[in-house]
């Protein structure tokens, strides 16, 4: 490939590079996206979101089907060949990751697939299959992403030891999996191998699933995986993994077992060691992150950092927002990141999902708020398809009414956040979420209900409002 | 009895070898004291001590390598009466941050906003046990906003290690102000800490118009020009005025205040240019006398303004951009089928300009007797708001107090002021008639006249046609019966 120069040069095509490069395209500068993949799609695509949800698709119409037995229906226990649904799970990141390339092309993003080295803070180095290219640029914004944290004491080389990208690659359906770590990850893919039919334990070393999120939004997750999985350990350590003939032998602070595969998902890291960084002046953090301003405009004025590799949380859609943020920066306009609520979802059977405050956090930090819940044992639609397993709840300002948190967990959950996130970010009351029609029978109405619920005033739950 | 061992220093370094040992036994050190330089790969790392108290017994040595999460020293803390569980604050495992050619010490110390101090005793590496007393620099942030994307854990951590942190920008600063992110948008880019907007909506919400109105009056009060200013334009530091002798303080009264404010947002808003002219009121000035008891009887006092609100209501008939206000926001001029004359009255308590509606339709005796009752109100404070708005134009008569010419600030959203400063006799040359003598300076009584007005409406031109306009009415009285 010939030497390039570029306005806009992209370091990562995941779901904040890839959305860079088109929004600087949009804006009429010229960019070029770097990535080693052949398309742009990053981790999201090719090895995370994508792919795993794909995978949970199918999960559920399994567990559905099973549970049809319920119902009058019964279908026959499914006969799983994986090597299709390893293709279809392929099918679905082939689709979009070509989907991402052809946009590329048709916004005349010069894509280069290769491995980048700066050479300073306006050129970099590529190794590409076609050779070695230079490139330079007046702008370049670092979308490097991360990887999978190994902690040395859990890596064996062994291919019964799997991580996130590995896992979803599908080798097998274990007999017995170990899934190490109780964070989203875990128990998403968990998930996936326990429908399948796997035995599933998880062990986390704190004393519950899913850090950072409520408990009482958890408890109702965790009292169906309880069904899911072969078993839970919670506040335990993994202290030793060592291979055997017949699996990997593995020791907990409390006893010991044999798994045929142990999938370790304890965390992600920051693709921060990006090679010939130290010829420019961007800084990396203590924890591996590449600080950013409110612009994410790292150290080095014209190089910006947005994504996993510019801070928590690492998900695909801060990375994007950032990426926004980002380009408009480059064209000189006064944006920040200044997101009110950032949505977290954990795509399990429930989901759970949850933005802005939560109670915990409210209850750290010393902030007075009330909190509403609306059971879904009292919404219609959950009742209908039988899954009244679910809680909404809305963490709101005492006096104002003002919506500072929402929280769901429940059949659909992720969808349903959307609406709360919105709220907190107009500033609405409990009132506004009231006063706003909901479409019935759905889902949706356990948010205004919830509201309903703030001021004693529930159509399906009977709660008089104290005071 | 502590242990003290070596700290994480970063990503992938295990080892680390030892530099310098900057302490002996029997040492007293403090929390964030450097106790030893560990050499990596990467960069030379100064370890500062997490724990407070008497070295008992120091286990490393130069040139040894030492691995993360050996022992470096034993330490008596009991001396230090360091009872609770000692935060770890080390230094920054910055080491693998740094450039590998830089062997600069790294002093800085943890960002400790980062390892809050209930996530301190964290076990550097899964194996150890939680209760497990070691001190080791701080690791990524448990649990932050598990999502799509990723899983922030770098190693399991004990439970109450694990502050709860959703995905939430604003957690340590409170909640963000009630405003949409369009609306939040707006305010950054014009300038206006939408935290400083007062929200008119329900539950303080902040609606677009609020930050717009915020920003006018920003405007208005700091005077300044440039919007983005407007956080920076506070009030400069004063000096110690007592350093130079006594001083005496008084309250700013809030007229004088919000007349600051008025006067500074017009000052800043409309591009001023002030025109002078000289008119002959000899004639004038006969005419006043002669009528004057006519209009005292009346309960009016035949002053030069009251006859100048008349010559003012009758020009801005023949010069009706006098008469406008400019919308800049819609790009529009507003000109106004009515005549409106404001009269700057000087009280005890700060300029005040009443209203003379309709002055146009008013006889000028009708308009002597209004500008005096007026006048007595604004003295008593007996004005209404009502009577202070509305105003087309406006004039300011200083003459009975002295002066030659002025600059008045045209009073804003008006576009145009007339003021008027001491009359005096002066030479005038008068030319004598074509066939006669060539002529004879004669005495006449001349009146200072200063216009200014917004030149984004009124041109130079124009100004200058008004004011003679104005002029001649003034020389000629008759004119204004005549066209007005």
């Amino acid at each position: 490939m010939a030497d390039v120069s570029v306005q806009v040069a992209v370091l990562g095509a995941g779901p904040g590079g890839y959305a860079a490069a088109f929004y600087a395209a949009d804006l009429g500068m010229q960019v070029a996206l770097v990535d080693e993949e052949k398309n742009p799609g990053g981790v999201c695509l090719y090895r995370g979101c994508i792919p795993s949800k794909a995978l949970l698709h199918v999960a559920k119409v399994i567990d559905e089907a099973r549970h049809a037995n319920a119902w009058g229906v019964t279908f026959a226990e499914p006969a799983i060949d994986v090597d299709r649904l390893r293709a279809f799970k392929q099918g679905v990141v082939n689709k979009l990751t070509s989907g991402v390339g052809s946009v590329a092309r048709l916004r005349k993003v010069t894509f280069v697939q290769g491995r980048a080295t700066l050479t300073g803070p306006t050129s970099m180095s590529i190794a590409g299959a076609a050779g070695a290219s230079t490139l330079r640029f007046e702008h370049l914004i670092l979308a490097t992403g991360s990887q999978p944290t190994r902690i040395p004491s859990l890596t064996l080389d062994s291919p019964r030891m799997l991580d996130s990208t590995s896992g979803l690659e599908l080798p097998d359906i274990p007999k017995t999996l170990l899934v190490i770590g109780g964070g989203y990850i875990g128990l998403e893919l968990g998930t996936v191998y326990a429908t399948l039919g796997s035995k599933v334990s998880v062990v986390e070393m704190t004393s519950g699933l899913l850090p950072g999120a409520d408990r009482d939004l958890v408890g109702v997750l965790e009292k169906r995986l309880k069904g899911l999985f072969s078993q839970i350990m919670l506040n335990t350590r993994v202290e030793k993994v060592a291979e055997e003939k017949n699996g990997i032998r593995v020791t907990f602070s409390s006893g010991e077992s044999v798994f045929d595969r142990v999938l370790v998902a304890v965390g992600r890291r920051p693709n921060s060691t990006i090679p010939g960084l130290e010829t420019t002046r961007v800084k990396v953090d203590a924890k591996g992150f590449v600080e950013t301003d409110p612009q994410r405009r790292t150290a080095e004025p014209n190089i910006f950092a947005i994504g996993d590799v510019a801070g928590e949380p690492m998900l695909a859609h801060k990375a994007s927002h950032e990426a926004r943020v980002a380009v408009e920066a480059i064209a000189g306009h006064k944006a920040v990141f200044e997101p009110a609520a950032i949505p977290a979802v954990v795509f399990t059977d429930p989901e759970l999902a949850w933005a802005g405050l939560t109670e915990a956090q409210a209850e750290a930090g010393g902030i007075e708020v009330e909190v509403a819940k609306f059971p879904w044992g009292a919404a219609s639609r959950a009742i209908t398809v039988d899954r009244p397993d679910g809680l909404t709840k809305l963490v709101l300002e005492p006096k104002t009414g003002r919506v500072l948190g929402v929280g769901v967990v429940g059949s659909g959950a992720g969808e349903l956040i959307a609406e709360g996130v919105l709220a907190i970010e107009m500033g609405a009351t409990a009132d506004d979420l009231k006063l706003t029609i909901h479409p019935h029978p759905t889902l949706s109405e356990t948010l205004m209900e919830s509201a309903e619920v703030f001021f004693g005033q529930s159509t399906h739950v009977y709660k008089p409002r104290k005071k | 009895m502590t242990e003290f061992k070596v700290p994480e220093l970063g990503e992938n370094v295990e080892s680390a070898d030892v530099a310098r040992v900057l302490v002996n036994v029997g040492d007293t050190i403090k929390k964030e004291q450097p106790v030893l330089e560990l050499e990596t790969d990467k960069a030379t790392i100064e370890v500062p001590s997490s724990v407070a108290g008497v070295i008992r017994e120091v286990k490393v040595k130069k040139g040894e390598k030492v691995q993360v999460g050996a022992v470096i020293l034993t330490v008596d803390d009991s001396a230090s009466g360091n009872g609770t569980a000692p935060a770890s604050t080390a230094a920054a495992g910055a080491a693998a941050a740094k450039p590998a050619d830089t062997r600069d010490k790294q002093t800085e110390e943890a960002p400790r906003e980062a390892a809050p101090k209930e996530a301190a005793p964290q076990p550097a590496a899964a194996e150890r046990p939680p209760d497990h007393k070691v001190l080791s620099m701080p690791q990524r942030p448990s649990g932050a906003g598990r999502g799509e994307a990723a899983e922030a854990r770098q190693a399991p951590a004990p439970a109450e290690a694990a502050p709860p942190s959703p995905p939430q920008m604003r957690a340590e600063r409170g909640p963000a102000a009630p405003a949409s992110p369009s609306v939040r948008r707006l305010a950054r880019e014009i300038g206006i800490d939408i935290n400083q907007v007062q929200g008119s909506g329900a539950a303080g919400r902040i609606s677009l118009d609020d930050v717009k109105e915020k920003a006018r009056r920003v405007l208005s009060s700091v005077g300044s020009a440039a919007p983005s200013a407007a956080g920076a334009a506070r009030a400069r530091q004063l000096p110690d005025f007592q350093k130079w002798g006594d001083v005496d303080r008084q309250p700013w009264s809030s007229i004088r205040r919000s007349t600051s404010e008025h006067l500074s947002y017009a000052w800043n808003a409309i591009p001023h240019v002030t025109q002078f002219d000289k008119a002959d009121v000899t004639v004038l000035e006969a005419l006043r006398k002669a009528h004057k008891d006519r209009v005292e009887k009346a309960g009016g006092n035949l002053t030069v303004t009251a006859i100048l609100v008349k010559v003012l209501a009758t020009a801005v008939r023949q010069f009706p951009q006098f008469n406008a206000s400019l919308d800049s926001e819609r790009g529009e001029i507003v000109y106004k089928k009515y005549v409106n004359i404001g009269v700057a009255v000087d009280t005890d308590r700060g300029l005040l300009v009443p209203v003379i509606r309709d002055a146009d339709r008013k006889n000028i005796t009708e308009i002597a007797v209004e500008v005096n009752q007026l006048s007595a109100r604004a003295r008593d404070r007996k004005l209404t708001l009502d009577e202070m708005s509305g105003g087309g134009m406006s004039i300011s008569n200083l003459g009975g107090i002295g002066g030659t010419y002025f600059t008045p600030i045209v009073n804003w959203p008006e576009v145009a002021i007339l003021g008027v400063s001491r009359g005096a006799t002066e030479p005038l040359w008068v030319p004598g008639p074509p066939a006669g003598p060539a002529g004879a300076f004669e005495p006449r009584l001349m009146l200072p006249l200063s216009l200014s007005y917004d030149h984004r409406v009124i041109d130079g031109a124009d100004a200058i046609r008004f004011l003679r306009w104005v002029v001649e009415a003034i020389e000629q009285p008759f004119l204004l019966s005549l066209i007005g």
